[in-house]
């Protein structure tokens, strides 16, 4: 990889607006929730590909990796102090919140693209976020702050190593409490304030083994799945009560 | 070690699990109550959703009672005849209080509702409970005749007379009939079996002996509590099988050393320690009610 990178600084004439693309993969395209399930790590990484190129000149090139989970429908609710006891007055429904959000990038995202640019994108929280009362951000930052205490958005951006201008890897945690479905990993490649290429890739998130088959049978045959509840409770409570009679006698 | 519940979709600790089924199960055997009025409040602690909390704990309390009732019929400590009225009425109630239950979580105040019941009952019974049974123990303490209990009250001048051998009562059917709905209510609503609310009744109400009591409880809340797990079950879809089953392991093993404990104390003492308890845990859910929480804002499902 050095000797081909040799190959392209020897070409690096100046050459204005380089067709520059990003390419990404990741170490897994699913994550399986079994029994022992406690949390899962993706490891992003990518190239990017030039047909030409880059002069010095053009400005510092960045990446930007944003993972979000499918979205939930939802609404915040608001308490207030009514009679002396806390009692919820105010609702507002969250018109799309992800189930999980996550950015890493090779510096704060605010530094990387303009407000304008990051609300275009629906990039990072104060923008992927959004609930139907526009006039105060009281409701939205709820949203935010309480997704970030159970764990399933982060506000602080993971870095993103950068080698060369070329290659890029990281890290991204994800917590034992993410729901299933498709998480978009979206990778933005960054050069003077403007997005010059896109690359997008789908982790499945899905439950396996055990897990798969009593979720789907408590969806799919709830009165049998409710009447082997019982029958384990009732099993479980004469053994218990059987073994103590035999050590008592 | 942790293990991820497939309905919860949340990893917790399996020790933590089956400690705080044993411990509650300790209780349950002791005072036979399904101790769902502790449990439930202690999942949600621990981070289980509510509804998938309600719903799996009334299959808990299903196992667990169950096992501390085995006991009692070994015995002879249930009354099957009395257990069967307050049963019809529970079904009854449980399915007006799951229609309440739906009402209240469409307009978004079921949690206050829950927990403003939760504080109104624990607090006046356990207060009740706690100022019989001090007197109680200061009457056993003095020599002298004991002061009779009444045994004739309002409950004796009803129609529909039963014999009911076992707790030796020849009573009217309507009151234990309306006391089994109105706790079959007051169960759906707030995700519990009832016993708190049953056993008080049971003695103050319909002036049953102690003893039988607690079995006879037990009896009545394994079915509905078995009725409402299997309503939440194919209605709402919350019912977590590995959740119960955990919670269970150490609830049936709790509940048998409870009901061993139980045997063993007298009346009084037993009836001072519920009470103790009912009242901590009234005033806990109370002070949340008042104090300032720390999160002002929650959010619920939407889609509506």
């Amino acid at each position: 990889m050095r000797f081909f990178l040799l190959i392209l600084s020897l070409f690096a004439v100046s050459a204005a607006n380089a067709s520059e693309t990003v390419v990404s993969e990741l170490s897994k395209g699913g994550v399986s929730i079994t029994a022992n399930f406690d949390g899962s790590e993706v490891f992003i990484f990518g190239a990017i590909k030039r047909d030409r190129p880059v002069a010095a000149s053009e400005g510092q090139l960045d990446v930007i990796i944003e993972i979000s989970g499918p979205t939930i429908e939802a609404v915040v609710r608001r308490k207030e102090r009514k009679a002396g006891i806390w009692v919820n007055t105010d609702s507002v429904e969250v018109e799309r919140a992800p189930s999980f959000y996550t950015i890493a990038a090779t510096g704060e995202v605010e530094d990387l693209l303009s407000e304008s640019e990051r609300s275009l994108r629906n990039l990072g929280l104060e923008f992927a976020v959004r609930v139907a009362d526009e006039k105060d951000n009281d409701y939205r930052d709820a949203v935010i702050r309480i997704h970030q205490d159970n764990g399933t958005y982060t506000t602080t951006v993971t870095p993103v190593t950068l080698t060369e201008e070329t290659l890029f890897t990281t890290k991204l945690a994800m917590p034992s409490n993410i729901v299933e479905g498709d998480y978009t990993v979206k990778t933005l490649l960054v050069r003077d304030m403007a997005v010059i290429s896109t690359s997008t890739s789908i982790i499945t998130v899905s439950k396996t083994g055990m897990e798969k088959f009593l979720y789907t049978m408590a969806h799919e045959q709830a009165f049998l799945y409710g009447l082997l509840s019982l029958a384990v409770a009732l099993l479980a409570g004469w053994t218990a009560s059987e073994i103590f009679r035999r050590i008592r006698t | 070690m942790q293990i991820y519940l497939p309905i919860a979709e949340i990893s917790v600790n399996i020790f933590l699990l089956i400690g705080l089924g044993g411990l509650v199960g300790v209780l349950s055997g002791m005072f036979g109550v399904g101790g769902g009025f502790l449990m439930t409040p202690l999942l949600f602690f621990i981070g289980i959703p509510p509804a998938v909390a309600v719903a799996t704990e009334a299959n808990q309390i299903v196992a667990s009672s169950f096992s501390g009732v085995l006991a009692h019929v070994k015995k002879k400590t249930v009354d099957f005849k009395m257990g069967t009225v307050l049963l019809l009425g529970g079904l009854l109630g449980a399915a007006v209080g799951v229609q309440v239950f739906k009402y209240l979580k469409e307009i978004g105040q079921v949690d206050l509702l829950i927990t403003l019941s939760y504080v109104v009952f624990l607090g006046i019974i356990g207060g009740l409970m706690f100022i019989e049974s001090l007197g109680a123990i200061r009457r056993s303490k003095k020599p002298g005749p004991p002061k009779k209990i009444k045994r004739h009250t309002w409950v004796h001048g009803l129609p529909l007379k039963m014999r009911f051998r076992t707790s030796n009562l020849y009573i009217s059917a309507i009151p234990p009939f309306i006391v089994g709905t109105l706790v079959g209510v007051l169960a759906a609503i707030m995700g519990v079996g009832g016993g708190f609310i049953l056993v008080p009744a049971m003695i103050y109400i319909l002036g049953m002996p102690t003893k039988v009591v607690i079995g006879t409880s037990l009896f009545q809340i394994i079915f509905v509590t078995a009725f409402t797990t299997m309503m939440h079950a194919t209605q709402n879809y919350t019912v977590d099988a590995v959740l119960a089953l955990l919670l269970l392991i150490g609830g049936v093993v709790g509940a048998q050393i409870g009901t061993r404990i139980g045997v063993k104390m007298k009346a009084e003492q037993l009836r001072i320690l519920l009470a103790i308890m009912v009242l901590m845990v009234c005033l806990k859910l109370g002070l949340d009610l008042v104090l300032t929480p720390s999160e002002l804002y929650s959010i619920g499902a939407g889609g509506h």
